[in-house]
């Protein structure tokens, strides 16, 4: 789950992380006020997304898609310029290269103060997995997509990785601070920054934390001048409360809610081919195997371990109603779940939809001759397959695409 | 011989009182699982009725191995707890045995509390971590085996094919293509869809190699992280049986979940391109589809001389 720079910056203000005063805005007026109650003659004005490349992006207006201003984040001279940043940016659509092409409506604006910039650094936490531990991943060439730091000068980059048991250990905040050139004042501000984060990313499931960049100012502060954070889903039972009221549910798509909420894994994708299976490793194999056969899949979903009819019926309900959807292939290896139950909630889902498109399933594994039996007794137009690459044939041929 | 759990290992099931536990474990007595008991916290000296016959209950890990020399623990513990339910099972079958295997069905748990529990496990060096998110280990037998979680027992048979998988409805379906060209399986591992787990490809492919029943080797990977990429090195270098490879999500979008927490393309790195180009570069052959996985591996047999 992202949230937003804005709130990022309130929790890291929290734990004692240095920020500059900024302030939440969600229209031209807001920034206004929020320029004159900084203060500061200069300020950024940043379009909050939950997407980066927020800098380098272009905002286009939604209904003509004519560009409105390049770059998502501005620094403002003047309180005139902040009215027309800040106006050119909220209900606009923001591109970056992380959005795709549609982009995201920006809703959100942060206004923050400014400060004398002496240096850019990246800094990162996130768990990295093959070390199964918290990695610190720090670089003195901020400001800059790390992708490619990585890729030109790996050498620029320096990582520690802490102990779980030990927590973040003194003498690793200074090897750190060493290597990115850091003395005195600066890199005791450093390592105080480091500690604050790591305790914030700890006590916060934080899945990542990424500020890109963290400056050092001309007095040697150390600030985070942003701030892209994700917690751990499967934390939530111990965060509730507090992701609850941070959540922008406008930043996540519809219909991917509402599956979570059913307890099905859906993820849209741009085919004509809808995918019901039981199983991510295998709902994804579904997709990969009708592309293989010259179709598109329109969606990854997964309807878990133990579906009931209603699950079956709320995942057909979902598929459907992308429009795109021109067929649908039901894939299910029965382990726990038994295919006749799968096979009497395909037939229920069907009869209470009214499906007009064509519809293949493959069942194998538990109780798959009852289910058979139960698809080829209805009058349903339902197509059975033997196999998974029979079942994505079959699909492809029906609704007219592939090689056929 | 199998690996890790031989076809008679003694078993305890953590959260045998819950819903999901009683169910299993039911189905793991009833495959032929050498279930011994469970524990639950608070409901020691019960006992719970499997398959028409009772089991004893303990409150603690450490008691039910203490009374009944179990080899593996099998857990259905809610995310909350069970990462706390590995340790308490790492800690114990250390204490008491110095081994043991910890089988961690239980999907959904923070990643935080995993990268505690993996670090604790690995601390101990006798004992082995399989899983949380995964389907579980089994070793078929003659009759019945141990089916060590919530894998089908019935489609497996035994045989000389040992299969490792990240996905649960994958590895079936890895299982049927086996069953398929005539061949059963020694031992078929599931690790997990989570980003930090226990047992990886690498000791799966190690234990295969050494492993005298097994003869050749399926591994079935997916998106994300660069577990496959790492295993297809070490196979290059140190195994000498066949390998029939495939990985899931060709088609899966950067940067969304599919499914398994750990599932997901980063910055452009662990895509299935990239995985099954690591397989190919290291002698691996692979199904691109897996209703290919049977012919894939009828044909690697033939080739290493073990099939006409």
């Amino acid at each position: 789950m992202n949230i937003h720079e804005y709130q990022g910056k309130a929790m890291f203000k929290r734990y004692g992380v240095p920020v500059l005063e900024g302030v939440h805005c969600t229209t031209a007026e807001d920034a206004l006020a929020a320029y004159d109650h900084l203060g500061s003659k200069v300020v950024a004005v940043k379009s909050q997304i939950h997407a980066g490349g927020r800098g380098k992006g272009n905002l286009y207006a939604p209904e003509t898609g004519d560009l409105v201003m390049e770059g998502g984040v501005k620094i403002a001279f003047s309180r005139e310029e902040v009215g027309t940043y800040a106006a050119n940016i909220l209900g606009n659509v923001l591109v970056t290269i992380q959005t795709g092409e549609e982009g995201k409506l920006v809703r959100n604006l942060y206004v923050e103060s400014g400060c004398a910039i002496e240096h850019e650094y990246y800094l990162a936490l996130l768990v990295d997995r093959e070390a199964k531990s918290v990695l610190v991943m720090a670089s003195t060439e901020g400001g800059m997509d790390i992708e490619e730091v990585a890729e030109a000068t790996p050498e620029l980059i320096h990582k520690i990785h802490v102990d779980p048991s030990a927590g973040l250990l003194g003498f690793q905040s200074r090897d750190l601070a060493d290597a990115l050139g850091l003395s005195g004042a600066a890199a005791k501000a450093f390592r105080r920054t480091l500690g604050a984060l790591y305790t914030c990313f700890v006590e916060n499931d934080c899945a990542m934390m990424e500020i890109n960049p963290l400056v050092r100012t001309e007095d040697d502060a150390i600030v985070a001048l942003d701030a892209k954070v994700s917690f751990d889903e499967n934390a939530h039972f111990r965060h509730a409360a507090a992701w609850d009221e941070v959540r922008d549910l406008s930043e996540e798509e519809e219909t991917e809610i509402r599956a979570a909420e059913a307890g099905l894994s859906y993820v849209k994708l741009d085919g004509n081919i809808g995918c019901l299976v039981n199983g991510a490793g295998l709902a994804m194999a579904t997709m990969d195997v009708i592309k293989l056969k010259g179709g598109e899949p329109a969606n990854f979903l997964d309807v878990g371990g133990g579906a009931n009819e209603e699950q079956v019926t709320t995942a057909f309900s979902i598929i459907l109603e992308d429009p795109n959807v021109k067929g649908i292939l039901v894939n299910i290896f029965g382990g726990i779940m038994r295919c006749d139950i799968i096979a009497r909630g395909v037939i229920g889902a069907v009869e209470n939809l009214g499906l007009d498109v064509p519809l293949v399933v493959r069942l194998a594994g538990t109780n798959v001759d009852e289910g058979k039996a139960i698809l080829a007794a209805s009058t349903l137009n339902i197509h059975p397959a033997d196999d998974l690459a029979d079942g994505a044939e079959r699909i492809v041929a029906l609704i007219g695409g592939g090689e056929a | 011989m199998a690996i890790w759990i031989p076809e008679h290992a003694k078993v305890i099931v953590q959260g045998i009182t819950g819903r999901q536990g009683r169910f299993h474990a039911d189905k793991m007595v009833e495959y032929g699982t050498a279930i011994v008991g469970g524990c639950t916290p608070g409901k020691g000296g019960q006992t719970v009725e499997l398959q028409g016959k009772d089991f004893p209950v303990w409150n603690s890990v450490r008691d039910a191995v203490t009374a009944t020399d179990a080899d593996a623990t099998v857990i259905y513990v809610p995310p909350p707890f069970a990462g706390e339910a590995i340790m308490e099972a790492a800690e114990a079958f250390d204490a008491i045995k110095g081994e043991g295997v910890i089988v961690c069905i239980t999907e959904g748990i923070p990643i935080l509390d995993m990268v505690k529990a993996a670090a604790y496990v690995e601390q101990r060096p006798g004992i082995r971590l399989i899983g949380p998110n995964c389907p579980g280990i089994i070793t078929p037998g003659e009759q019945g085996g141990a089916k060590i979680g919530i894998m089908p027992g019935h489609i497996h048979a035994k045989g000389r094919i040992g299969i490792v998988s990240k996905s649960g409805t994958l590895t079936y379906e890895a299982v049927a293509q086996t069953m398929s060209i005539g061949e059963g399986q020694s031992t078929c591992v599931g690790i997990g869809g989570d980003p930090v787990n226990g047992t990886g490809f690498i000791d799966c492919l190690a234990a295969f190699e050494t492993d005298p029943q097994t003869e050749a080797i399926v591994m079935i990977g997916e998106i994300g992280g660069n577990a496959e990429q790492e295993a297809a090195a070490y196979a290059a270098e140190h195994v000498s049986k066949p390998i029939v490879g495939f990985v899931a999500g060709s088609t899966a979008p950067p940067g969304k979940r599919m499914g398994h927490a750990g599932a997901i393309i980063s910055g452009g790195k662990g895509t299935a391109e990239e995985k099954f180009e690591a397989f190919r570069a290291a002698g691996i052959a692979c199904a691109n589809d897996p209703s290919e996985i049977g012919q894939v591996l009828l044909k690697a047999l033939q080739d290493a001389g073990l099939r006409d």
